[in-house]
């Protein structure tokens, strides 16, 4: 472990679980409660609109929350960091309004096989509804895009490129700039789903030829609810809204309405400062730590643990070699279904995803019902890995 | 929270070596009942005569409990009436709900073993997967062959 696992009210309250299961949610610092906490004691008023001081305050620490987490990661135009509820809606966000007007019969949108649900539901909806084409890019053997087959998929017609950037499920880390580049020849527009790469990986957007890239804060040990979406500012001023109201509004007349400048034409409503302030703190924590560590740390970690469950008999671990991956180790345990063994784990206090990770084009792909997935982060370390282990042997005498 | 209470050696020997696991062709129904939180799927074929079970089998996958569960309800319902066994399922749902009365368990017989079922609610679905198949199979009409999926339950909490 890299951080002090004090540091962690949750971990520090409850000294014998081993949680392996933030690839789905992250646990939070202190600081990022106490930042919360701090805006809701101190600042808290509806923002851009009262004129009165706490209200500017309010304002005031929305705006820089919005600095922070650009900075964090890479974006210099703040206009072009819209805050969402999340990944999910980030990606939806893009769907309605740039993929409903721009996408026609005959068009065609390429996803890949390892797609969270998230980030193949909508695109499939597009398509559906549009009369146009979804098509699914192959993967490896060893779970990676097959980037030959994607760029013999990429054509004149594809309007969207849609790909996470990590797996949920597997872990890869799918080649942006290379997938990105053979997009761009055709023109399409590329959409990248981060939500399990900004908690795990140094990333600089600015620095990535894509014109929209999704994540989510609580993955980053920020609060749920809090997300983001980065675009191509070309893309977002030409979109229609995404949803319509308070805020995002520049003059509402009796019959027409004009928008708000970014990124207020996309966030309609109260936004939410608080979880915007609390996702700024986790980033402040986690470049603390620095993202470099973060990663080196992961890397070794989950190494030690493919190591360490490879040698049980029985498991078989799906994706790319461990320093290939981000945190995840995707496994299944001889006949053991992933359900029973994540029940016999959590008798030891080990919390484990099992099932199909929103993922089912991917289950159907590897062939498999439902894998078991630990996944790791910054507070993991050798005792939560011994302690997978030792419930992944017990489990085999158990099923025997 | 021990999980020897949910594994019991009838439930990893049901699902070591399950009952009635197999294809059914000259059965009257036909049905598939799915868990869509999971992916678990199992397709469950009945054989009528008049109003009583004369036949029931099963094949797919699932998880240990949804699969000796439907094991297990094979063997008890075989030769009941409709009426019959939608009563034990009501009796069976109440076990893993953990609100049937001790004295009502000894009738459930073997199907006791999944008492244990209550004490993990997230569980519940996993073994009532399959009687939800048989309900949804039985409440077709008569002599009717047909493939039916079943939507998706309700999170169980009435045994949080």
């Amino acid at each position: 472990m890299i951080v002090d696992r004090a540091d962690f009210p949750l971990l520090a309250t409850q000294p014998d679980l081993h949680y392996l299961d933030s690839a789905a949610t992250s646990q939070k610092p202190r600081v990022v409660l106490d930042a919360m906490m701090d805006y809701y004691t101190h600042d808290n008023a509806n923002p851009h609109r009262g004129a009165y001081a706490l209200s500017a305050r309010a304002t005031e620490r929305y705006h820089r929350a919005r600095e922070r987490i650009a900075r964090f990661v890479g974006v210099r135009d703040i206009d072009r960091l819209i805050f969402t509820r999340g990944t999910t809606e980030s990606l939806n966000l893009v769907a309605a309004s740039w993929g409903r007007p721009n996408v026609g019969r005959g068009d065609e949108i390429v996803v890949t096989g390892l797609e969270h649900h998230a980030n193949f539901v909508p695109w499939q909806q597009v398509a559906n509804e549009a009369g146009a084409k979804l098509v699914i890019c192959r993967l490896t053997a060893d779970g990676r895009v097959d980037v030959d087959h994607f760029r013999s998929l990429v054509n004149a017609r594809t309007k969207i490129v849609a790909f996470s950037h990590v797996s949920n499920a597997l872990g890869t880390i799918n080649p942006v700039a290379e997938l990105s580049a053979i997009a761009r020849r055709v023109g399409a527009v590329v959409v990248v789903d981060g939500a399990q790469a900004a908690p795990h990986l140094p990333l600089v957007l600015d620095d990535l030829d894509v014109d929209f890239y999704a994540f989510s804060g609580h993955k980053m040990l920020g609060p749920m609810g809090s997300g983001v979406l980065v675009g191509r500012r070309e893309l977002l001023e030409a979109m229609p809204p995404y949803q319509t109201g308070g805020d995002m509004i520049e003059f509402v007349g009796d019959e027409r309405s004009s928008w708000n400048v970014l990124p207020h034409k996309f966030e309609a409503g109260t936004p939410n400062v608080g979880d915007a302030v609390g996702l700024a703190a986790a980033c402040d924590y986690l470049d603390r730590i620095g993202m470099d560590a973060v990663r080196r740390h992961e890397q070794m970690i989950t190494t030690l643990a493919s190591e360490r469950l490879a040698a049980v008999s029985g498991v078989r671990i799906y994706g790319p070699p461990p320093a290939e991956r981000s945190g995840v180790v995707s496994f299944t345990v001889g006949d053991i279904h992933a359900h029973d063994l994540a029940t016999i784990l959590d008798e030891s206090g080990v919390c484990i995803r099992a099932g199909h990770h929103c993922a089912q084009p991917l289950m159907r792909r590897l062939n498999v019902p439902a894998t078991a997935r630990a996944s790791f982060y910054l507070y993991s370390d050798e005792s939560d890995v011994d302690a997978l282990v030792a419930g992944v042997e017990h489990a085999r005498e158990v099923f025997g | 929270m021990t999980t020897e209470a949910l594994y019991q050696e009838l439930i990893l020997e049901h699902n070591r070596k399950p009952r009635n696991f197999r294809e059914m062709e000259n059965a009257d129904r036909k049905i598939e009942g799915r868990n869509p939180l999971c992916g678990d799927a199992l397709t469950l074929w009945v054989k009528m005569d008049g109003d009583s079970i004369a036949d029931v089998s099963f094949k797919g996958q699932g998880c240990a409990i949804s699969k000796a569960s439907a094991s297990l309800m094979t063997t008890a319902v075989k030769g009941k009436t409709r009426d019959e066994a939608d009563q034990l399922f009501g009796k069976f749902h109440d076990l893993v709900l953990g609100t049937l009365p001790e004295s009502e368990q000894a009738s459930l017989g073997s199907l006791r073993a999944l008492g244990g079922v209550s004490r993990f609610p997230l569980r519940v679905k996993c073994a009532s997967l399959a009687w939800h198949a048989l309900r949804a199979a039985l409440e077709q009409g008569d002599d009717e062959i047909s493939t039916e999926r079943e939507g998706p339950e309700p999170p169980p909490l009435e045994g949080a």
